[in-house]
C-alpha cells in the first residue's frame, strides 16, 4: 500500500495524482500531494513508476498500511528501484536494465522441462 | 488543480455534453485497442476511464505476451486444435483463427510507440510487452490520432434514446466534482472482468460497472461460471506474476512437500490452504534465470525485495530462492475467467443497439471455452476484439451519425437512484457482503448446490437493500457516489456468476461442482444469464436431452 509521500524529493509535479487508477492522493497547492485515501490503493506500484524524482515509496504490504519513514526507506536501497529496474526515463539504453521481457516465453518452457 | 486538499465539496456541477462518434469507456488493453481502430477508421473517440488510461486495468501491471502463431496454415490449424481439445465444448475455431490473425497483423502496427525488443539473432520480438511500456505505448497512439481521453472519469451509466438504442454515457470527473455526458454515434465498453476486489494485481477498479451498466441496457451475459480462475501470489501481497511460480514447490505447516498433479495446481494449493498455511519455494529457478529475472518483470521481486524484513524492518529482505515463503491464491473472477457481457454478433455487438463489448467484459468463450484463456488468448482476444468493434462502431456511428439531437435518458438504477426511498447503506458493508460470497476457496473453487443457494439468497437480500435504498446519486462526495455504483456492480456480478455456477448441474473447465463432478454430454452448450431484479438462465442451442447419457470424467483443470 502506498506508504510515503517523500517531501523533500517531491517536485509538486502531481503527478501521481493525475496517474493513480484508484485515485489515492489529493494534490495541495505549493506543496507535495497527500495520501488522502490509503485504504483504496491497489498497491500496483505504478505512480512509482511515474515518479521521476523517486519521492513515493509503495510498500508491499497490501492489506495492512505500513509504518515507514524516508530514512528508512533510502537505507534499504528500495527507492525508485522499480523505476530504474524498469529502465524508465535516465535509466534507458542502461544495459542493466534493459527490457527483456520477451524471454518470458523461453522461461516457461524451461520450467515445463525441468518439471 | 484537481482534489485540492482542503477546499470546500461544491455540488457536482453538469458539464456540457461532448459529442463523439465513438465513446469507449475503459482505458485498459482492449479500449484502448478499441479508441484506436476506431479514430484510424475516421472516427470522432471520445474515451473515458476510471482511472488513468496507461496505468489502469490489469495488463498495465503485467505481461502481456499475446497468443502468437505464424500465418502458416498447419500450424494455426494445430494451435486451434490444442485449444479446443480443452475447451469444454463451447468454444469455436472460427472465433480463434480470427483473433489469431487479427492480433499477427495488427500487434507490430504500434513499433512507433513502443520498442519492441530483439533477441541474440536479430528477430524483432513482438509477442510478448511489458504492461506499463505497452499500455503508455497505446496512449500515446490514440493521443496522436486525436481521441480524447477523460481520465479520472468513471462512468456511472449509459444513455438511451425512445427506441432504447444505445447514445452515449453520462459519468463523473471524480477529481473535478463535475459529471460529463458524451453523446456518441456507438459506445464500446471496455470495462474489464470483475475479480470483486479481492486484490489480485490491478483489478481493483474492476467492479462490474459495464455488466451492470449492460444490464441496464437490456444486455445479457455467458459462461458467467466460468469465473473461478486463482493466481498464486505471496501473502499479503497482490504480486500475481505466474511465470516465478511456475518453478515453485509447495509446503504444508508440517514442512511436507505438497504433490501438485500436472495441471491441477489451483485445486491441490486451495485444499492444502483450507487445511493450513501454504509455504513456497523458488529454488527450483535456474541461477541464470533468477539473475535476469528483475530485467524480465522488474515488479516480481519487489514484495520480496521490500517485505517485513526490508525496509521499516532493518534491511535484507526475504530471498525466495533459498527461504520459504507463505502463498496465497488470489481469485481472477471473471477476470481470467471466460464468461461476461453475450455477444450478440460477429462484430462485438451486445442485444442492445449501438452498444459494443471487448476485452475481458465480454465473454471469451468464443476463443477459451471453460477454461481460462491464460494471459495469451485474453491479449490477443483484447487486441482483437477492440480492433474488430473499434472498427464496427466507427463504421455504424458513419452509417446512423451521432445522433446529439434525439432526447436521451439515463438507464442507472441501483446504487445510483433508489427504487423506493433514499436509507443509508455502507457500499464498504455490501461488497464485504459480496466477498463474503465470492472470495472463499470453499465457495468457488470447490462449489456444492446447497452452498451456492445459500449464497445467492444472500447475494438477493444485499440486492434488494441496496436497489431500495442506496442513494448514490445523492451521495456527497464525488467518490461516494462511485463508490455505491461499485458496490451495486459487484453484488449484480455476484448474483449472475452464482446463479449461472447453481444451474449448470455439472462439472466443465475451471467450473467444478462437486456434488456433480461429472460433464454431461448434454450440457456441452452455453449457459445465458440475466436480469437485473429477477434473474433467469437458459442453456444455449439445441433443447436439453434427458440427463441420462454416460458421464464422461471431468478433465482440463483450470
Amino acid at each position: 500500500m502506498i506508504s510515503l509521500v517523500i517531501a523533500d524529493r517531491c517536485t509538486g509535479c502531481q503527478v501521481c495524482v493525475r496517474v493513480c487508477p484508484t485515485n489515492v492522493f489529493d494534490a495541495v497547492r505549493g506543496g507535495p500531494p497527500v495520501i488522502a485515501r490509503q485504504q483504496d490503493c491497489q498497491t500496483c506500484f505504478l505512480c512509482e513508476l511515474y515518479c521521476q524524482p523517486d519521492a513515493l515509496y509503495v510498500d508491499p504490504d497490501c492489506e495492512t498500511p505500513a509504518t515507514v519513514s524516508a530514512e528508512e526507506v533510502e537505507r534499504s536501497g528500495q527507492r525508485g528501484s522499480y523505476r530504474r529496474d524498469s529502465g524508465w526515463d535516465e535509466w534507458a539504453g542502461d544495459p542493466r536494465y534493459a527490457n527483456e521481457h520477451w524471454r518470458m516465453d523461453q522461461i516457461f518452457a524451461r520450467a515445463r522441462a525441468l518439471s | 488543480m484537481p482534489n485540492i486538499q482542503g477546499s470546500t465539496t461544491p455540488p457536482i456541477a453538469e458539464l456540457p455534453a461532448i459529442a463523439a462518434d465513438v465513446l469507449v469507456i475503459g482505458g485498459g488493453l482492449s479500449g484502448t485497442w478499441a479508441a484506436l481502430a476506431a479514430a484510424q477508421a475516421g472516427a470522432r473517440v471520445v474515451l473515458a476511464d476510471k482511472g488513468y488510461c496507461g496505468a489502469s486495468g490489469v495488463a498495465a501491471t503485467s505481461g502481456p505476451g499475446h497468443w502468437w502463431v505464424p500465418p502458416d496454415p498447419d500450424a494455426r490449424a494445430e494451435a486451434i486444435r490444442q485449444r479446443m481439445a480443452i475447451a469444454g465444448g463451447i468454444a469455436d475455431p472460427a472465433w480463434m483463427e480470427r483473433i489469431l490473425d487479427i492480433t499477427w497483423t495488427t500487434l507490430p502496427t504500434i513499433a512507433d510507440v513502443y520498442d519492441f525488443s530483439t533477441d541474440e539473432a536479430g528477430t524483432v520480438q513482438y509477442r510478448g510487452l511489458r504492461g506499463p511500456e505497452y499500455l503508455r505505448a497505446m496512449r500515446r497512439k490514440i493521443h496522436r490520432l486525436g481521441v480524447r481521453i477523460l481520465d479520472q472519469s468513471p462512468a456511472l451509466e449509459l444513455l438511451a434514446d425512445s427506441d432504447g438504442t444505445i447514445v452515449g454515457a453520462r459519468g463523473l470527473r471524480r477529481q473535478r466534482g463535475e459529471a460529463w455526458t458524451v453523446r456518441a454515434g456507438a459506445v464500446i465498453l471496455a470495462t474489464g472482468g470483475c475479480a470483486f476486489k479481492s486484490r489480485l494485481l490491478g483489478s481493483h477498479t474492476n467492479t462490474g460497472d459495464g455488466h451492470l451498466m449492460a444490464a441496464e441496457a437490456g444486455v445479457d451475459f455467458s459462461g458467467m461460471e466460468f469465473s473461478t480462475y486463482h493466481t498464486v501470489s505471496p501473502a499479503h501481497s497482490t504480486m500475481t506474476r505466474s511465470m516465478s511460480f511456475a518453478f515453485a514447490t509447495y509446503y504444508d505447516g508440517e514442512g511436507r512437500e505438497i504433490a501438485v498433479p500436472p495441471g491441477d495446481t489451483t485445486r491441490t494449493l486451495a485444499r492444502a490452504m483450507l487445511e493450513g498455511p501454504v509455504l513456497c519455494s523458488l529454488h527450483r529457478m535456474p541461477a541464470d534465470i533468477r539473475e535476469r529475472l528483475r530485467r524480465v518483470q522488474p515488479n516480481m521481486m519487489l514484495p520480496f525485495d521490500r517485505s517485513g524484513a526490508g525496509v521499516g524492518g532493518g534491511g535484507g529482505g526475504v530471498d525466495p530462492f533459498t527461504q520459504r515463503f507463505p502463498v496465497l491464491l488470489r481469485p481472477e473472477g471473471t477476470i481470467r475467467g471466460s464468461g461476461g457481457i453475450r455477444l450478440a454478433d460477429d462484430d462485438c455487438g451486445t442485444a442492445a443497439d449501438g452498444l459494443f463489448v471487448v476485452g475481458d467484459a465480454a465473454t471469451r468463450e468464443p476463443v477459451a471455452g471453460a477454461v481460462s484463456g491464460g494471459g495469451a488468448i485474453l491479449a490477443a482476444w483484447a487486441l482483437s476484439s477492440g480492433v474488430i468493434a473499434g472498427r464496427a462502431a466507427a463504421a455504424r456511428a458513419a452509417r446512423h451519425g451521432r445522433r446529439t439531437d434525439t432526447p436521451a435518458r439515463p438507464l442507472g438504477q441501483a446504487g445510483l437512484r433508489p427504487a423506493r426511498h433514499a436509507a443509508a447503506v455502507d457500499p464498504r458493508a455490501v461488497t464485504a457482503a459480496v466477498q463474503a460470497e465470492m472470495l472463499p476457496y470453499d465457495k468457488t473453487i470447490f462449489r456444492r448446490g446447497p452452498a451456492l443457494a445459500r449464497s445467492l439468497s444472500r447475494l438477493e437480500g444485499v440486492w434488494s437493500d441496496l436497489r431500495d435504498h442506496l442513494d448514490g446519486d445523492g451521495a456527497a462526495t464525488a467518490g461516494e457516489t462511485v463508490q455505491a455504483r461499485e458496490s451495486a456492480a459487484l453484488t449484480a456480478v455476484a448474483r449472475w456468476c452464482t446463479r449461472a455456477a447453481l444451474v449448470r448441474p455439472e462439472s466443465r473447465g475451471m467450473h467444478l461442482r462437486v456434488d456433480a463432478p461429472a460433464s454431461h454430454p448434454a450440457l456441452a452448450r452455453r449457459l445465458t444469464v440475466g436480469g437485473l431484479d429477477r434473474l433467469w438462465s437458459r442453456f444455449e442451442g439445441p433443447a436439453p436431452q434427458p440427463l441420462d447419457h454416460p458421464a464422461t470424467p471431468q478433465a482440463g483443470a483450470a
